[in-house]
Order: C-alpha cells, then structure tokens, then sequence
C-alpha cells in the first residue's frame, strides 16, 4: 500500500472526488452542498499527485453524485474525476464536462454591469477552454476563470 | 431577427440582407409603411445626433415617436427600476430605442418586454446600429465588403463604434491597420477574437506610411481627457489628425469615415475632397435605421 492510499481510508460506498484543483476543496464541497449533510465525508487538501504535482481529494460516503451536479464544479476545477464505489468496487468513474453556458453562479467583475445593478441573474458563456474563460452575456466583458468571484 | 442588441447576434446574412433592404430605401425601390406604429426613443443617456437619426428614420417610415432624454424628468429620478419603466413603456410602444450608460442594459430590456428593441448604446459595450451604418456606408463606396483594407485611427480602446466594425467586418476577409497611442490600442479581447479567426491586422503608431494600401480609414476622436499629463496629449495628437496633404497619394476609392461628431482631428479642408465620407455616412444612418426597424417591425413594404 503506498503512502498516498494510507492518509485516508477507504470508503464502502459513495463518491470520491479525484485531481481536484489543489486548494478549492473546500469549495467544491460548498458547491456539492456536502458541507452540511450528516453524510462522512473526508477531505485532503494538497496531497501529492504524480499527475497535477498538488491535488485536493473529497471521499463522501453513501452519496453518489451524478454527472450534472459534478459539471457544476467545472470552473473552479475542470481536471476533478469522479469515482463511483459500490461494496468497496469502483462502478463509474468520469472526468468533468464544462458547460457552455453558466448560469447564476459567476459574479460579473464589471461594476458597470446590468447584473450588478438591476439584479438580473448572471449568464456567462465559455469563452475559451484552456484556459478557462468565461463572457458575461449582458456586458460581453470576457474574463480569466480566476478572475471572477462565484456565488452558490 | 427579433431585436438588434450586439453585433455578435447579427449573422453574415443579416447584415447583408439589412444592406439590401437600406439600399432599396434609398433608391425609393419600396415603399415601407410603419402607419400608425410608434417607437419609444429612451435615451436615459442623451444623445442628439443618434436620437435625431432615428427620430428621421421613424418619421420617414410613416411611424411616430415618443421620446425621453436623461433621467431627470422620469420616475427614474423617484426610483423606479429599469425593468419596471420598459415594462411600463412597452404597453404603449411598438419598438424600442434605447441608450443607456450602462452595460448589458439593452439585453436585459430585450429579456425583460415582449416588444422589438434596439440598442442605440449600452455603456462602453454595443453600438450596433452604428457599425451597421458604417457597414452599409463601405458597401457603397467600395462596392464590396470582402477583402477590404481597413485603417481604424485614434482611441481604439474606448471607441465601441471602432469594437462592434471590426468584429462585424471579420467575416469578410478584412485587413486592418490599427493606429493609435500606445495606451489607446485595440482591447485584447477584440484582438483575440481576430486572431481566432485569422484575420490580418497590424498595430501602428503613425498610419502615414501605410497610407496607400488604404480602402477605409475609420478616424476616431482621441479625447484630451484620457491622458493623465496634458504634454503626453500635445506630443501625440498631430500624428491622428487627418490632414489633406496626408491623403496624398491614396487609392482612388480610398475613403474617410468618421462616427461624428468630429472635433480636430479631421481638418476641414478634408471636407472639399472626393475621400471625405462622413456626412453622407450619418445619412447613410438614417436609411439603415430605417431598414432595421423594417426588419425587427416585420412591415409591409
């Protein structure tokens, strides 16, 4: 068993979020609403990834979260893998799809914005895949992903 | 097509069928009938020569007006919301004509009544009336809007009339001179959406010596307010006034247009040369106007 499986245990059944960009752990389980539910769940912040160098991880047990909810995390960490465990077996596992179009949860950093004024609720569309940039449909401001601020 | 709010919604085959249908208005080809119809002209931020250009369009359709200019005289001024006016404004009107200083107001209006609108101005974003203007105005002098040679001079980075024309001409194949003061470029946005479609273009701080490869030179007005140090304004404005001697030697059909209103940068001794444009390009407004409230009104002709 190498050192990286022996920091967190193994779940019998639910979801395991995998190469989560390293850092927004905490914000994808505030995206998922897992933060709140009597659920397990166990989480590890800038773990050592062969693949991304340092990776965020998120186990919940007893939860199995489907493909639409997990592209809702695809702006904060578009490189995230699902994996399905049931009775200890991976049964599914997925990578991320990013949606073309994004509604409500992305603030648009420009004050002069209808969206900031009137109230109107975001939409922003994908700009650019790699990397991630996102245009709001009202201003047609065109922004790095890292550059806006989210609401959920 | 419904409203007309950014040049990004508007087709290849729009923008040559609203071309086709201003030429046919000019050339008194059809006679459009808008009896009996009425359009809102909601300049929350005043503007006279759009407003009036429209108001023209309007009336020579046989349509009539109503109109509002600033804010101080509307329940704007006592705290209404916007969607709350263009709800009201929409039981009365039959299309909308809205400018307003802030960006995404004319989506959201579109989203917001039932009615056509179309964005006269939202802040430093859409002025799409305005690019197609300029659009039909190449079309007439050059016959063509493919392959074109296109210098844009002067503010490129706060211009939107500059934005919303090049994006509308990337379809066709243009290549385009951009002159400006270094911190007056082109945004990068409008530059990568040229990029991605692979469409030439060169950055320039004097436009002189590209001066015969010209078809269009779009001037834009450099504002002495944008420079923090008045000295840096005096060092760079004589290289973005157009003068007669500086259209010495361009191609026959080289033409001069300018979104007016003009200040110096423009001489006008220009004005008496075959090159000089821009009057007739603001009446080229007007048969545009004309043809997309044809278009979005869906009236007989």
């Amino acid at each position: 068993m190498n050192k990286e499986k022996l920091k967190v245990d193994p779940i019998k059944n639910g979801t395991v979020i995998d190469h989560i960009t390293s850092g927004k752990a905490l914000q994808v389980a505030d995206i998922l609403n897992i933060s709140n539910s009597e659920k397990e769940i166990m989480i590890g912040i800038n773990l050592t990834s062969r693949k991304m160098g340092k990776k965020d991880l998120i186990k919940i047990e007893n939860r199995e979260i489907s493909k639409e909810e997990a592209n809702s995390i695809a702006l904060i960490s578009p490189t995230a893998t699902l994996i399905i465990i049931d009775d200890y077996k991976v049964i599914k596992k997925f990578g991320i799809d990013i949606p073309n179009e994004i509604k409500n949860h992305i603030i648009c950093p420009n004050s002069n914005c209808i969206t900031n004024i009137e109230g109107v609720k975001t939409r922003f569309e994908l700009a650019n895949k790699n990397p991630i940039e996102v245009r709001c449909a009202y201003c047609e401001k065109k922004y790095f992903i890292d550059d806006v601020k989210f609401s959920f | 097509m419904k409203n007309l709010i950014s040049m990004r919604d508007v087709s290849t085959k729009d923008i040559l069928k609203l071309i086709d249908l201003a030429s046919k208005i000019e050339k008194k080809e059809i006679n459009v009938d808008m009896t009996g119809k009425l359009a809102a002209l909601l300049f929350f931020e005043p503007s006279t020569r759009t407003h009036f250009s429209f108001e023209t369009a309007v009336k020579k359709l046989g349509g009539n007006t109503f109109a509002m200019s600033g804010t101080s005289s509307t329940s704007v001024k006592k705290g209404e919301t916007l969607s709350d006016t263009l709800m009201t404004i929409s039981m009365y009107a039959d299309i909308i004509v809205m400018r307003h200083v802030i960006e995404g107001a004319a989506r959201f209006a579109a989203e917001t009544v039932d009615v056509p609108v179309i964005n006269a101005g939202d802040g430093t974003n859409q002025h799409p009336t305005q690019a197609m203007l300029d659009l039909y105005s190449i079309q007439k002098t050059q016959g063509t809007l493919n392959n074109l040679t296109i210098g844009m001079i002067g503010d490129l980075r706060l211009g939107r009339t500059v934005h919303s024309l090049a994006q509308a001409l990337s379809d066709f194949n243009p290549k385009f001179y951009f002159a400006s003061p270094q911190h007056l470029q082109m945004p990068t946005y409008i530059k990568d959406d040229l990029k991605s479609k692979n469409i030439q273009f060169e950055e320039l701080e004097d436009i002189k010596e590209v001066m015969p490869e010209l078809d269009i030179m779009y001037v834009t007005r450099i504002q002495k307010e944008r420079f923090a140090v008045l000295e840096d304004y005096e060092k760079v404005k004589d290289a973005y006034i157009i003068t007669k001697k500086l259209l010495e030697g361009v191609k026959n059909n080289f033409k001069v247009l300018h979104p007016l209103p003009r200040v110096n940068e423009i001489t006008t001794e220009v004005d008496d040369t075959k090159y000089a444009y821009y009057f007739q390009q603001a009446k080229n407004g007007v048969y545009m106007r004309q043809a997309i409230i044809t278009e979005l009104l869906n009236l007989n002709y």
